[in-house]
């Protein structure tokens, strides 16, 4: 999911950049003081999360649960999946520096876009309904994510649009494991701490 | 720092002790981010394979003289290349241009070939001079010099946390992972696996939201007030200025081997 240095073209890395920084900066004005720690631990959590290894038939994939961070930090998961990722490239390795922009805006938009849709309907009803949005929501954010990675490569050039097509129907399983995953995830929250969506919903 | 999150190194957050990384660990941290960016960015520039081989080899010599452990470091750029080893093999199949051999009737093009040398090229140089330059700073560190080069304040509170907060996360995983190992969960591709790493995922996120509320209280009986209080202070020195000065030599005689 990561896309390295030098692959994308400038007007990409460029745009990606301005955009970033752009959900960075409403993300950070919706951080006061009081939700600064929760943010924080958050983003912690799913920097965490994302190093958990879930098997799938003889391999295994990585979480992302971008879906999730969003449903619970609203646009605070741009700057919260930003410092995951700032953190990867530099302390792992992982992805790169002058595509940091490309890859926050491709991981954390879909973040927002699921707070958006399904945000207030996973407080609603019962738990299980709730698990279910969630449910949706997570494979939204993967699909989203999926599909903004494959128009950074294809606005790059023609060349990649099969690497593009091929990385969407190879993240096909992944999408239905986070679908599961967030859903059960929500299912726990709703029942062991209900008022978390509740106020994620009004915030 | 770049080996945190391995069995020996206890936390991500200890502050204060700059590990001694060669010459390189003595060096300015605000230097060594903004030579890191800039050296990203000519790096991007580049398009012709001298050049970036040239880059490379400066990113190699930075981690010789950093004293990192470099088999490690290398294995650590290597996986990331297995994450793009696919896209790059791809590319000469996929991009057209003059057919150098064919694979099952799909030829594949020099120009594919030259593209993806030229991408992992670029990938690895840059990725090896951030962990050589940045990663190699105590965490903290790196917070403090990216206040001091202006980055939003609540970025780096934000950026301060999850450090602080990773390791303590991550112990309260394997601790959960620990308990469903020992009523004996073994993962698989089925939907009871799915199922308890949901409840895994969702009971970490209750804690977590739980205790940041423990942290707020603590710090707000302490005064918090949203301001950094910085102990550390970075002064540029002449060492500093001199290594600045010669890597972005290095940057400029690499853009006009570039131009060549």
């Amino acid at each position: 999911m990561h896309i390295v240095d030098g692959a994308l073209s400038n007007p990409v890395v460029i745009g990606g950049a301005v955009a970033a920084a752009g959900g960075i900066a409403v993300g950070l004005k919706s951080l006061d003081i009081d939700r600064i720690p929760t943010a924080g631990v958050l983003s912690a959590s799913f920097f965490v999360a994302s190093l958990i290894h879930v098997p799938i038939g003889p391999s295994s994939v990585h979480l992302i649960l971008n879906g999730l961070a969003g449903l619970l930090l609203g646009w605070a998961a741009f700057p919260a999946l930003f410092v995951g990722l700032l953190l990867q490239a530099v302390f792992f390795g992982f992805g790169g520096l002058t595509v940091l922009g490309v890859n926050t805006f491709n991981i954390a938009m879909p973040a927002v876009l699921a707070w958006m849709i399904f945000g207030r309907l996973i407080g609603r009803g019962s738990p299980a309904q709730g698990a279910i949005w969630g449910g949706l929501g997570g494979a939204f954010a993967i699909a989203a994510t999926i599909l903004f990675v494959a128009v950074s490569l294809a606005l790059t050039g023609d060349e990649f649009l099969p690497a593009a097509k091929l990385v969407f129907f190879a993240h096909i399983p992944v999408m239905v494991i986070e679908a599961v995953l967030t859903g059960f995830a929500v299912l726990l929250a709703r029942k062991v701490k209900p008022e978390l969506f509740l106020k994620g919903s009004s915030a | 720092m770049a080996h945190a999150l391995e069995p020996k190194a206890k936390t991500l957050a200890e502050a204060g002790s700059d590990a001694p990384y060669g010459v390189i660990g003595d060096l300015d941290p605000r230097a060594r981010v903004v030579l890191a960016c800039v050296f990203a960015i000519t790096t991007v520039a580049l398009t012709t394979i001298p050049a970036l081989v040239a880059a490379l080899a400066t990113a190699i010599s930075l981690l010789m003289l950093s004293g990192l452990p470099i088999r490690r470091t290398l294995k650590r750029m290597a996986m990331m290349d297995s994450f793009i080893i696919f896209m790059l093999v791809l590319l000469p199949f996929t991009m057209p241009g003059d057919p150098m051999f064919a694979v099952f009737g799909f030829p594949a093009s020099w120009q594919g070939l030259w593209k993806a040398i030229e991408i992992g090229l670029t990938a690895n140089a840059v990725i090896l001079t951030l962990m050589v330059l940045v990663g190699t700073l105590e965490p903290v560190t790196l917070g403090h010099a990216l206040h001091k080069l202006r980055c939003p304040e609540v970025l780096v509170h934000l950026l301060m946390f999850t450090i602080r907060y990773i390791e303590v996360l991550r112990e309260e995983y394997l601790r959960l992972r620990g308990a469903m190992k020992i009523r004996g969960f073994r993962p698989g591709t089925n939907l009871h696996t799915y199922r308890s790493f949901g409840y895994l995922v969702g009971m970490m996120l209750v804690r977590a939201i739980e205790r940041s509320e423990r942290i707020l209280g603590a710090m707000k009986c302490r005064g918090f007030s949203g301001q950094l209080i910085l102990l550390q202070e970075f002064r540029m020195s002449r060492r500093d200025r001199r290594f600045a000065g010669l890597l972005g030599g290095v940057c400029i005689g690499l853009l006009f081997l570039d131009y060549l």
